[in-house]
């Protein structure tokens, strides 16, 4: 009930808008714009989510309409699941693993700081990428530096917001968020290899019942 | 008997194909592609034929006595074949016309000042316009020159010159002369290029040698290891040609099967080279994969049955700059235009004609192509098929200047197979060439030709701009001055409110 009353409520659509406008905000003054994200509250988890299905809708339309001077796709071979998941799921695991990291050093961020400001960090990764969609479409191979130092500045600067915004949230001084960040990496690594072995023992786990069963009813006919 | 023979294995390879469908297309379609090509993901692509056996000769159709055994290479000088008969130490004089062959002479000795008189082992022969034949006498460790009644007229023996590495016996193999009767030619284990010599027998030096390629770690380890270790590393040598070929241009075309395997697709192995008088391969290499022959070769991998890639032992050139390679690890054939896009592949391993054994040579009589089988002791002749003449009168008019007429007869190559990436480039060019922009970006497009593509893209860029300029100015000047107007506006409205 609750939900489908801010659907229709302007209040609630006008804070969402505002909240998500921040994100222009950070990406230019990106250390007042992330200190006061979380503690003057100025950013939304909504503004987060959708950026990061932006993000999503970004890679997956630049798939299909970057020009094939620039990206070649073997469509046989594309999955969207797959696609969607390449985002995902290194976000969620860094967002996880720096979250237990930082947690333990004194880092003043929640979960749900971390995730948010990681997500408004990925602002210009849309904003720039978009427009290079449409750009890469009338350009050709002379002027394809454009195309290479557009797509470098779109990912160095997401990854400079990264760096910014980890700073602010939890607290940090630049040397400690950097190698918060390379352990976070490290973290991550962790994570992966714990999946893999989970993933692995589960199917090993079924394998085993599942030959037990076959066993049975080999026997019972 | 041979048309019979023909008709029979005819007739058994069509029961063979009949029978095999349906295993044969069950796991992949492109299983049983005899001609193919590669597409833009080097994927094989099967494609229409365009070549196809015509007749196999054996020795018995040229009635021999003595079979041929191991023969090693093959010219041809108008209709008449030169077949080395390596094994029986002669030369065969054929003559091929229409679907009748008969052989003219046995060349096994000669007359004149010299001796021994006869050939031992000889494995190339080079016959000029005027029939002067140059004979690669292997085991006689020198080449002869004969008139064309067999008379000796000079022999060119192993080089006293310093340069040539006197420990090493002269083996000369393969062989071709230049129109003023110098002569190139390749020796077994020298790997300095090509030995030259003046008309009169005079060695003159290496020329196109490989250049010996160092890599930072080579250099770095020859730094660091010691003078005794540094002798034994015999690594860093320039590499050996197998093979040579003489186009109408007078360049030669090479091959080597001296290359590492993982250079072959960035196109540094350079397998085949074109070589100008100072040795360096002018082979232009603008195709999609550079002219290395297979792009796949990873063992189990669509219908490779011999893993490795394709080893080149013979190159010939047709008259229209396409030049065919033969492969003698994979038993194919390469077609390449001279540009170095790869116009179908062919071949393949077997006893059925069109298959081969161990192919040693490939020569061409016009646009037929013979391949000398040494094992099977054949000679293949292939004829384009209807397929195979339209990409060539493809590019030949296409090199004439005849642009319209090469991008329909692309078309025509298109009815026949639509993902030949060719046909779509050769139409794009056309277009481009009629400044026809727009379908010429398409075709490009169509092929993934990105250069091409560029080129006609600003074309038909600046075209659009030129026909838009009033819409692309009004646009510009609504963004810039929109918002001025709009917060003119709301201004006066704020001032209107709190007045």
């Amino acid at each position: 009930m609750s939900i489908l009353s801010n659907l229709t409520d302007r209040r609630v659509w006008a804070k969402y808008l505002k909240s998500l406008k921040y994100a222009t905000y950070c990406m230019f003054h990106p250390f007042d714009g992330f200190w006061d994200l979380t503690h003057e509250k100025r950013g939304s988890m909504a503004a987060a989510h959708t950026i990061v299905i932006a993000v999503l809708i970004t890679r997956l339309l630049s798939l299909e309409h970057t020009s094939f001077l620039f990206s070649n796709v073997y469509w046989p071979e594309v999955n969207i699941l797959q696609q969607c998941l390449s985002v995902l799921l290194p976000l969620v695991i860094f967002v996880l693993g720096n979250w237990g990291m930082t947690t333990l050093f004194e880092g003043k961020g929640t979960l749900a700081n971390v995730y948010m400001a990681t997500c408004y960090a990925l602002a210009p990764f849309v904003i720039l990428q978009l427009p290079m969609i449409v750009l890469s479409n009338w350009i050709t191979m002379d002027e394809a530096s454009f195309y290479t130092v557009l797509n470098t500045v779109s990912l160095v600067w997401a990854g400079g917001l990264i760096v910014c915004a980890m700073m602010q949230i939890h607290d940090y001084g630049l040397g400690k968020t950097l190698l918060f960040i390379l352990i976070s990496l490290f973290a991550m690594a962790v994570i992966v290899f714990l999946m893999l072995l989970f993933f692995t023992l589960v199917g090993d786990g079924v394998g085993y019942f599942t030959s037990i069963y076959k066993e049975i009813t080999f026997r019972l006919y | 008997m041979k048309n019979a023979i023909l008709r029979l294995s005819a007739l058994l390879l069509a029961v063979l194909l009949l029978a095999g469908i349906p295993q044969a297309y069950a796991a992949d379609g492109y299983n049983d592609a005899y001609t193919y090509t590669y597409d833009f993901w080097e994927d094989m692509r099967s494609s229409p034929d365009a070549y196809r056996p015509r007749m196999v000769i054996t020795g018995a159709d040229m009635g021999l006595t003595v079979d041929m055994k191991n023969p090693q290479s093959l010219f041809v000088r108008g209709s008449d074949v030169y077949i080395v008969d390596t094994g029986n130490n002669r030369i065969l004089q054929v003559r091929l016309e229409g679907e009748s062959c008969t052989l003219v002479r046995e060349i096994s000795s000669f007359t004149g000042d010299t001796a021994p008189l006869t050939l031992n082992a000889p494995e190339d022969v080079y016959v000029a316009e005027d029939g002067t034949l140059y004979i690669a006498d292997t085991g006689n460790n020198r080449v002869v020159r004969l008139d064309k009644d067999l008379n000796w007229v000079v022999s060119f023996i192993k080089p006293t010159d310093p340069t040539y590495d006197q420990s090493k016996s002269f083996m000369p193999s393969k062989l071709v002369a230049d129109v003023s009767g110098r002569v190139f030619c390749l020796a077994t284990n020298i790997n300095m290029g090509v030995m030259k010599y003046e008309a009169n027998g005079v060695f003159t030096g290496f020329i196109g040698a490989a250049p010996v390629k160092y890599t930072a770690l080579d250099i770095i380890w020859r730094m660091i290891s010691t003078k005794e270790q540094r002798a034994q590393q015999a690594s860093l040598v320039a590499t050996e040609y197998d093979n040579i070929a003489i186009d109408a241009n007078g360049f030669f075309y090479v091959v080597t099967q001296t290359f590492d395997e993982n250079e072959l697709m960035s196109g540094s192995a350079e397998p085949l080279r074109r070589l100008n008088s100072l040795g360096s391969n002018i082979l232009i290499e603008n195709g999609t994969f550079p002219p290395v022959g297979d792009v796949q070769w990873a063992a189990g991998n669509l219908n490779i049955t011999r893993s490795g890639p394709s080893l080149f032992v013979d190159v010939t050139v047709l008259d229209n700059d396409v030049y065919i390679a033969l492969d003698e690890k994979h038993n194919r054939l390469f077609g390449y235009d001279k540009q170095g896009n790869m116009l179908w592949a062919f071949g393949g391993v077997g006893y059925a004609a069109g298959y081969f054994n161990k192919p040693a040579a490939i020569e061409h009589m016009g646009y037929d192509l013979l391949v000398l089988d040494s094992i099977g002791c054949s000679l293949t002749v292939m004829t384009p098929t209807e397929y195979g003449t339209l990409i060539y009168q493809a590019i030949e008019e296409y090199n004439n200047g005849m642009y319209t007429e090469s991008a329909n007869t692309w078309h025509e190559v298109l009815t026949r197979n639509g993902n030949y990436d060719l046909a779509y480039i050769g139409i794009g060019r056309a277009e481009l060439q009629s400044g026809n922009y727009a379908e010429a970006c398409e075709y490009f497009k169509m092929a993934r030709d990105g250069d091409n593509y560029s080129e006609a893209f600003r074309y038909y860029r600046s075209e659009l701009v030129e026909e838009n300029i009033g819409w692309i100015f009004a646009v510009v000047a609504v963004i810039l001055v929109g918002p001025m107007v709009v917060g003119r506006i709301r201004k006066i409205k704020w001032e209107v409110d709190n007045a």
